[in-house]
């Protein structure tokens, strides 16, 4: 188990060094690139700050007011409707890159959350309420409420597909 | 509540924020380039439209791209606007927010590979078929 999550550990340390050492190759071939490449970076970190400390203060408070106990009844095995409804909504009003929500995911998973609602919450993030008037805008309301019900029966179906394939068992 | 538990809270959020920060700023570092590197008129040159090609070409270029779901709307807009068809525009906009390809190696370190990997091909299939029930469904509107 102490291997594992070393391993674990130490892969995701060589990710970044292996991104930093692309970074570094492009400053060779093509230096423009590179340093352009670096400002955008600096750029999304500035947007995606207040994002993260959202998502690490739903991680306090989930680690604060939360136990595994909890989050299984209201995310696990037993949760029906509630679960569904929870992660859809979730995935609907989260913002930002799906990326930021992988620790809290990751958090409430180790605690006994299904991986279909995983997946549901991932699909959702397609349906944005902030966007919608864009979307009318493009496309028109029609367009939208089809789109928008196909979103949210199919973050189910794969939810509930993923658990198949992954061949997940839940004992009573 | 206790001041225990408030600390053991913050202690827990701190460990997970070290262990997650590697993969964010790969994940952050990969995303800039993509978005350096790719204009967003490319996306305006490479459909050819073809009735079956395009939409396969849509789930495609969205998995690839990444940013955020509103730009993927406005690119989706406007390739409408230029006569692409509407099942090549939809498939483009749902691979764009549901599929992530460069994030695929950060998602399979947290929640394993196969569940990354099944997960990211289910969302470019269900961008392709929501494409084709959605045209359908506004056709009979």
């Amino acid at each position: 188990m102490k291997k594992d999550s070393l391993k674990k550990n130490k892969s995701k340390w060589i990710f970044l060094a292996s991104v930093i050492a692309l970074y570094l190759v492009l400053t060779l071939v093509n230096f423009s690139l590179a340093k352009e490449s670096f400002l955008a970076f600096l750029e999304l970190l500035k947007q995606i700050f207040p994002i993260f400390a959202i998502v690490l203060f739903f991680m306090f408070i989930s680690g604060l007011f939360f136990n595994a106990k909890k989050i299984t009844i209201s995310l696990g095995k037993n949760a029906g409707l509630k679960g569904w409804f929870i992660s859809i909504t979730g995935g609907i009003l989260s913002t930002g890159p799906s990326y930021m929500w992988y620790p809290l995911l990751s958090e409430l998973k180790e605690n006994g959350m299904r991986d279909a609602f995983i997946v549901a919450f991932f699909y959702n993030r397609a349906v944005k309420i902030s966007i919608l008037p864009m979307m009318i805008y493009y496309f028109g309301l029609s367009f939208v409420i089809v789109l928008t019900f196909y979103m949210i029966l199919f973050s189910v179906i794969n939810g509930i597909l993923m658990e198949k394939f992954l061949k997940v068992k839940y004992k009573n | 509540m206790s001041l225990l538990k408030i600390k053991e809270s913050f202690t827990k959020t701190l460990k997970s924020f070290k262990q997650i920060i590697p993969m964010i700023l790969g994940v952050i570092l990969l995303v800039a380039l993509f978005i350096t590197a790719v204009p967003k008129s490319f996306y305006n040159i490479v459909f050819t439209g073809n009735k079956i090609i395009d939409p396969l070409l849509g789930a495609t270029l969205g998995s690839i791209a990444i940013g955020q779901p509103i730009t993927s709307y406005i690119i989706g807009g406007e390739l409408l606007n230029h006569g692409v068809s509407l099942i090549a525009v939809i498939a483009f906009i749902l691979a764009w927010v549901s599929v992530g390809t460069i994030q695929l190696p950060a998602e399979s370190m947290i929640f394993g590979k196969k569940f990354a990997i099944i997960r990211n091909l289910m969302s470019f299939f269900s961008a392709l078929i929501i494409a084709i029930l959605t045209t359908l469904t506004l056709s009979f509107l």
